[in-house]
């Protein structure tokens, strides 16, 4: 085994916990605040229970505003409310929060494009039987897109999996901060070649993982 | 209660507004009673209204004007919860059945009486039970919907209409995507609600064989108003086209009706 990787080994297993753990958050807040969030954009949708033109246009402006800055200027243009909330603005947990500030409005956009593709007729019977705004939800709307939110987690996890890597430009760590910094700075190609198979391993196990559920949940 | 009908429109009216600016009046001015025991079909081209009309009855749509009673209740007088409460002595089919495509036949059934309360699990098995066996699918139970043939989906939707025991079933256009054999076999399960649980039906079709298998009284609906009313056991003297096609089926089935009997009996003889 080549002399760098063996020297890098316990990093490694550091960087692997520091990307899940960055990960771990960002998804959790992902699915706690972006979920909701997603539903709610979507009630508020024309034809919907809730529906209101003008709140759906305003929050609906405000996903796409988050969602269209680039990754790097809201981390770092974060970094004030960042201190305020961890008391740090470098570490994986400070770096959880851009990161989990990114993925609540991508989520929520996931979210309220699977709840779309519930059938009209469904969520209409469901009102006809007398269920609430809240059963609708919880009992029609989740129950029918469940495959489709798997799918819609799976792809926020990879995607965020590699924005996780540009956390290291404010000491988040993680493999793509390990990546950067010994195999593309200190020109060590085995440890970037490593790095990125591992990283490979992962996006490939989390797709499998997501489409084995998917498929699972999928009774259609 | 004899008198009064279990549902009356009154005066109800729907506009819808369409993209380019103009107005649509899917329900002119409109007053409808049906009788409790009834079974009352709404009959008209596609696009007449139809269904917005039967919609108006379970305030699927909310009429623009007008008034709606169901069992004495005046509907469209009721705030969120007690709406709620009253459509579940609603029930609805609809032409693409509509059911929860994740949830089994069973939870597809209990879903209505899961909405309100909290009933024991072996009081909502028992009524699922017996709404199965109502529409013969009780071996069905553990399925998905996705395993069923289309007039097997019906059929579930039924059973999940009357899980509530409802006094009203609305049927919008029921049969329109199943084939002749098997909308056949379906009226006749909406005739069995009828005559043995005492449900009353409204059905809104464009087929007017299902009218003439099923419906004692007839609203021919065009262009957003009723038309004219038939009551298909009495001798017709009807006005629109629509009411001749429709005479002229009614009196086809009961020639055919009485050479079977005919025939049978010459069989015996």
């Amino acid at each position: 085994m080549p002399e760098n990787i063996v020297a890098l080994l316990p990093e490694l297993g550091v960087a692997v916990g520091q990307t899940a753990l960055m990960l771990a958050i960002g998804l959790a807040s992902a699915v706690v605040l972006g979920g909701p969030l997603g539903v709610w954009l979507f009630l508020l949708g024309p034809g919907q229970s809730l529906e209101h033109r003008g709140v759906h246009a305003v929050v609906g402006w405000i996903v796409n505003l988050v969602r269209s800055f680039p990754f790097i200027i809201l981390l770092v243009a974060l970094v004030p409310f960042t201190r305020a909330l961890t008391g740090s603005s470098i570490g994986p947990v400070a770096a959880a929060v851009p990161l989990s500030f990114a993925a609540i409005p991508y989520f929520a956009r996931l979210v309220e494009q699977n709840l779309r593709d519930v059938p009209r007729g469904v969520i209409e019977a469901a009102h006809a039987m007398g269920a609430s705004d809240l059963q609708v939800v919880v009992r029609v709307l989740l129950v029918e897109a469940r495959s489709g939110l798997v799918l819609a987690l799976t792809v926020l996890a990879i995607s965020f999996l590699s924005y996780s890597a540009v956390a290291g430009v404010v000491g988040g760590g993680g493999i793509g901060d390990l990546a950067i910094r010994y195999g593309y700075y200190r020109f060590q190609t085995d440890v970037m070649v490593l790095t990125v198979a591992l990283l490979v391993v992962i996006v490939q196990l989390l797709q499998w993982g997501g489409n084995a559920l998917a498929r699972r949940l999928d009774k259609r | 209660m004899t008198n009064t009908p279990l549902i009356h429109l009154d005066r109800v009216t729907r506009r819808f507004s369409t993209p380019d600016g103009g107005v649509v009046h899917a329900v002119r001015p409109t007053s409808l009673s049906v009788d409790r025991g009834d079974v009352f079909g709404i009959v008209g081209r596609s696009g007449a209204g139809k269904s917005t009309l039967l919609r108006l009855v379970n305030l699927l749509e909310r009429p623009d004007e007008g008034r709606v009673f169901v069992a004495g209740e005046e509907l469209t007088a009721l705030g969120k919860r007690a709406l709620r409460d009253a459509r579940q002595r609603i029930g609805m089919i609809f032409q693409q059945f509509n059911l929860l495509q994740n949830a089994s036949v069973f939870d597809n059934v209990a879903f209505p009486l899961r909405l309100h309360g909290r009933p024991a699990p072996a009081q909502v098995a028992a009524r699922v039970a017996e709404c199965l066996a109502v529409v013969g699918l009780a071996d069905k139970a553990r399925s998905y919907p996705g395993q069923l043939s289309g007039g097997q989906k019906q059929r579930v939707a039924i059973a999940r209409a009357l899980a509530s025991r409802p006094d009203v079933l609305l049927c919008d256009e029921p049969t329109s995507a199943l084939d002749a054999e098997t909308t056949e076999s379906l009226l006749l399960t909406l005739r069995e609600v009828n005559l043995r649980l005492g449900v009353t039906i409204v059905i809104v079709t464009h087929e007017l064989p299902v009218v003439t298998t099923l419906c004692r009284h007839v609203a021919v609906f065009e262009d957003g108003a009723i038309a004219e009313h038939l009551v298909l056991d009495e001798p017709l003297a009807p006005a629109t086209r629509l009411g001749r096609e429709l005479a002229a089926l009614a009196g086809a089935r009961a020639t055919a009706h009485t050479l079977g009997v005919v025939a049978r009996e010459a069989v015996h003889a």
